[in-house]
């Protein structure tokens, strides 16, 4: 009995004695920090998947704590609830941003475009880009490796099994960007998502001449030029022989889809949609 | 006595099937196209337009910038088109095409087999001359040669190293050039010296030619300042860095350029070239290409004009073998796989090499076992295994201090590898990326 | 339709089996005699080590990795099944050895990741586990030529056991006095122990075959005899009566088959042959070191798995010599 005691004596005085150090050592070492920084890492989504352009969710609250203003500050992954839980600590205006989400430009998949070699090397977008521009005459197509899959760190996107190409799941898209930077071909962009979660885009980035475009993938874009005349609010622009929608200026009217001879531009989550994939 | 270098290398079989085969001209083709990228540094610049009618030598595109070269015809037609061709960087670049009609020279071209030793021309006469030819590396880097034979201001040049090593295996180009042109290749050679202004070369020539070496050996007594150096058998014998270290005892050392040890380094067959411009005013037009692989009918060193679709040379070898994998421009060590047979022949281009399907498949790859047998054969003492991993993971602050940027890409450790990783492939990776992060850091400051 | 890689485009053939099966060729002479001295007992506990290393691997392939590949064709399982089984005593029952592949294969080798993965030698781990879970019946060694018994052979003392009451009681002459002249350990003949340590002849044939091979240098074998015999060497000099000679040590115990089989396996050892001396010679002290004033009469698998651990370190401060290297430190 007289042991256990001592025991229990002996270790509660060395951790009385201990906590008491530590008390004083926090106190004299705390580092100086807005309080607000803590306040606004802690309502942030914790994902330090750097979508926001700051080092982390700490390096974000930090950026905002610093700046007079939220304008180009924004928590992709949180969205605009947080941001508007972020104005209020702070006492600033939440910038309006629209959501935005990854798109994939590119509809090349085997009925499309003919495979004219077969590649063997390691299987990675990075490495095979490399060398050469892909196992069909489109050298601006997506190769199907999945560089992007791995990279996203949301498990936003994947690759379909029966076109090899790869598709964004929006619940999970967070338009962190990294599958942008992934890409080495780069065919993924950042567009806003669009009321109802309706876009249009221009599906191919290829910028060989029209013919060649066409005997490579029969879905290519050519740059001829039908979609900039039938828009009606000059959304749209062709260059290097490849259209591009402007997605601030495209007021979903549909008319480029219909009129588009190859069928390269996609119109998602319409009532009639010409999704091909 | 056989010299090498001391660090790494391999002993890949050297399947040297068209040794021996006598060089010998084909058929002009119907069309030639020649990319504008054919060289290291900036693509020439097109000076030619649809329609025109040029000569053989005729200049076709000038030199576009410092680290540039300039390109000649080497056909005489008319200029049906200038577009995009995909090249052996397996990517569209801007090439010319011409329709090949006779075979008009350039007066000036002296076609004559005559040797001319004797040359009255300064050392500036004789660079200018080598610029105009549009001379690069013909060891397949493509270096500008007009920019290697002025070394930068603070160094000096104090010996000469021909590489006569051809240590690929299955190439024999270079080869059969020293036992035919033996003579041209010395003369070349004394150009070169003149106009570094040194008093030694070194040819160094792999002990698996013994008859080059004895030629060379007889002919090189009648040139001063030549001499020959046997090495041993061991790939990347060839390698600059390697060559370099074999014949003078010295290592460049990372980061500097080879001119830093006082060598300067020039392939046999640039040697050739060097004589053809200078003594016969005959730019780059033609070269040596090796046509080789177990199922080709008659493996062959042929006399190829630049811009010859590979086609044209398969089928001057017994045609284009029926059960083809892989057609690999280049020797199987660095060589690069093509994706079809309309590529064009370009100054860089040592030889075509096919394989069939059982050679052209990569087994699958395992985990790495940590043999460091990739890190017994590397030639710059770089740790493959562990690049590949961090690249894959894209670490490039790491690779960078895992000095991923020595690396000269001979593929040792890829050959070597017994679970079959792409060790090469990522090294590359890592080298691009890497560079991009370096010149970012160098443009910031 | 052609086929596209980068270079290069050849490759020497070798592949991770072939240096698995070259290993177990190399093993063979020790296996022979091992079968020869100990019989049945021996072919009983190889026979059960090897199946269940390459059950116990295929089912963790298939059933947590979920893998479509199966790994049982690169001989690393079957490997690892031979070395658990040359390094147990050959009256272990059944039951034990199948705990100790179980080991191996799925805590040391499955859990890091597989192949190329784990940190310590699974056969070596395995064995250890063993000894320390199953003390008795681990070092209870059965005499030799006992051909047709398993469990129930006769146990004895080994040489390594003699040594250590000779360390702890400093009468070596009168221990060895029981023991047999150094040229029967050597070659091999009615040795006592686990089969790897019967014969040092069959482990050093086994040893010239791997390195005409190539498949191992012989910096990691030559710096633990080095190691080994240096140390030994020393307290031998200082104390004839308290410590074994340097032949004594390196022919008896499993230091032959530790230095040639176990602490050459390519995935636990440094890379470089500056951190395989360093890694060799340790390792050799370390082994005498526990022999001599260690609790245990055998040493060799601590030292291994101890410098195991030391393995990532070595390779972070044991770089390759860089090309240029020494140029560059003159600028």
């Amino acid at each position: 009995m007289n042991e256990c005691i001592i025991a229990i004596a002996c270790l509660g005085g060395i951790g009385l004695i201990l906590a008491v150090i530590l008390y004083f050592v926090s106190k004299k070492f705390a580092v100086e920090a807005d309080s607000r920084i803590d306040e606004i890492a802690e309502i942030l989504p914790k994902a330090n998947c750097g979508g926001c352009g700051y080092p982390g969710c700490k390096g974000f609250a930090e950026a905002c704590v610093k700046a007079n203003s939220l304008v180009g500050k924004n928590c992709p992954v949180g969205g605009a609830s947080t941001m508007a839980k972020v104005a209020q600590i702070l006492g600033l205006e939440a910038s309006d941003v629209k959501p935005q989400i990854a798109v994939v430009r590119c509809q090349g998949d085997c009925t499309h475009r003919t495979r004219t070699n077969h590649y063997d090397g390691a299987k990675k977008c990075a490495l095979a880009s490399d060398i050469y521009g892909g196992e069909t005459d489109c050298s601006y197509g997506c190769l199907g490796y999945g560089d992007c899959v791995e990279a996203c760190l949301f498990d936003a996107i994947s690759i379909d099994p029966s076109t090899l190409l790869p598709i964004v799941d929006e619940t999970r898209c967070t338009s962190c960007g990294a599958c942008v930077k992934a890409c080495p071909k780069q065919l993924i962009e950042l567009r806003p998502k669009g009321p109802e979660s309706r876009r249009i885009y221009v599906s191919c980035i290829n910028k060989d001449k029209g013919p060649v475009a066409r005997k490579a993938c029969n879905v290519a874009c050519i740059g001829c030029g039908i979609c900039v005349k039938k828009c009606s609010f000059d959304a749209i622009t062709v260059a290097n022989h490849l259209a591009y929608i402007d997605p601030e200026k495209c007021t979903l009217c549909h008319e480029c889809v219909e009129a588009c001879p190859q069928h390269s531009i996609v119109a998602l989550h319409f009532s009639n949609s010409t999704e091909l994939c | 006595m056989l010299k090498t270098f001391r660090i790494g290398g391999i002993h890949p079989p050297e399947n040297k099937l068209s040794a021996g085969q006598a060089i010998r001209k084909i058929e002009l083709p119907a069309q030639v196209v020649i990319p504008l990228s054919q060289h290291l540094g900036a693509p020439a610049k097109a000076i030619v337009a649809k329609g025109d009618e040029v000569k053989v030598g005729t200049l076709l595109a000038e030199a576009n910038g410092f680290v540039s070269a300039s390109i000649s015809s080497p056909v005489s037609g008319k200029i049906t088109k200038i577009d995009t061709v995909i090249d052996s960087s397996g990517y569209a670049k801007p090439a010319i095409f011409i329709e090949v009609i006779g075979d008009e020279w350039l007066p000036e071209i002296d076609r004559s087999s005559d040797l001319k030793r004797e040359c009255t021309l300064s050392s500036n006469e004789i660079l200018e001359k080598i610029k105009a030819a549009g001379l690069v590396g013909m060891g397949g880097a493509a270096f500008p040669t007009h920019v290697k034979l002025v070394p930068p201001p603070d160094f000096k040049a104090e010996i000469l190293i021909i590489n006569g090593v051809e240590c690929e295996p299955y190439l024999t180009a270079d080869h059969q050039l020293m036992l035919e042109k033996s003579e041209e290749i010395l003369v070349g050679v004394t150009l070169l010296m003149k106009v570094l202004n040194v008093t030694q070369a070194v040819i160094g020539i792999e002990a698996n030619k013994p008859d080059a070496i004895k030629l060379l050996t007889e002919k090189a007594t009648a040139y001063p300042g030549i001499q020959i150096q046997g090495l041993k058998m061991c790939y990347p014998q060839g390698g600059e860095k390697q060559l370099i270290e074999a014949i003078t005892g010295k290592q460049v050392a990372p980061g500097t350029l080879p001119i830093s040890t006082g060598a300067v380094v020039q392939n046999i067959s640039t040697a050739f070239a060097v004589y053809e411009a200078v003594q016969k005013n005959k730019p780059l037009i033609e070269r040596v290409i090796t046509v080789t692989g177990k199922d080709i009918v008659t493996p062959s060193n042929l006399l190829v004009r630049l811009g010859t679709p590979m086609r044209a040379l398969l089928e001057a070898c017994g045609g284009i073998p029926p059960n083809i994998g892989k057609l690999i421009a280049g020797g199987p060590m660095m060589g690069r796989s093509l994706t079809n047979f309309d590529t064009p022949i370009t100054k860089g281009s040592s030889g075509i090499l096919a394989f069939n399907e059982t050679e052209s498949l990569r087994q699958p790859i395992e985990n790495c076992i940590r043999c460091a047998k990739c890190i017994g054969v590397c030639p710059i003492g770089l740790e493959p295994y562990l690049i590949s991993i961090v690249a894959d993971q894209n670490d490039w602050e790491e690779l960078e201090r895992l000095h991923v940027m020595e690396c000269i890409e001979c593929g040792c450790c890829q050959f070597t590898c017994p679970a079959h990783r792409p060790l090469l492939d990522f090294c590359r990776l890592g080298k691009s990326k890497v560079g991009a992060l370096l010149r970012q850091r160098a443009a910031k400051k | 339709m052609l086929h596209i890689s980068s270079s290069p485009h050849i490759h020497s053939g070798d592949s991770i089996s072939r240096n698995m099966y070259g290993v177990l060729i190399a093993l063979c002479p020790a296996l022979l005699v091992g079968f020869a001295t100990f019989g049945l007992g021996a072919l009983i506990v190889t026979a059960t080590s090897i199946s269940c290393c390459l059950l116990f691997e295929w089912l963790l392939v298939k059933y947590l990795f979920k893998s479509q590949k199966q790994t049982l064709g690169d001989g690393s399982a079957l490997l690892t099944g031979v070395l658990l089984a040359m390094n147990l005593p050959s009256n272990l029952p059944m039951w034990i050895i199948i705990l100790g592949s179980l080991f191996a294969i799925a805590v040391v080798k499955m859990s890091f990741g597989g192949l190329g993965c784990n940190l310590f030698n699974p056969a070596l781990a395995a064995r250890v586990f063993l000894l320390i879970s199953f003390p008795v019946q681990m070092t209870s060694w059965p005499k030799p030529l006992q051909l047709t018994q398993y469990v129930d052979a006769e146990t004895g003392a080994t040489p390594l056991a003699l040594m250590k009451a000779a360390a702890k009681g400093g009468d070596m002459e009168g221990m060895l006095a029981q023991t047999k002249h150094i040229w029967d350990y050597f070659l091999g003949f009615n040795m006592g122990g686990s089969m790897g340590e019967a014969s040092a002849l069959a482990l050093l044939i086994g040893l010239v075959y791997l390195l005409w091979r190539r498949i191992i240098t012989w910096h990691i074998p030559v710096s633990i005899f080095v190691g080994a015999a240096g140390f030994s060497g020393i307290l031998h000099i200082m104390a004839p009566n308290t410590y074994a000679s340097p032949l004594m040590h390196l022919f008896t115990g499993g230091l032959m088959l530790g230095a040639i089989f176990m602490a050459t396996d390519y995935v636990t050892s440094p890379m470089t042959h500056k951190g395989q001396l360093i890694y060799g010679v340790m390792i050799g002290f370390l082994t005498i070191l526990i022999r001599s004033f260690g609790a245990y009469p055998e040493g060799v698998s601590f030292a291994i798995l101890i410098m195991n651990a030391f393995t990532p370190l070595i390779n972070m401060y044991c770089k390759p010599k860089r090309f240029g290297s020494q140029e560059a430190a003159k600028v």
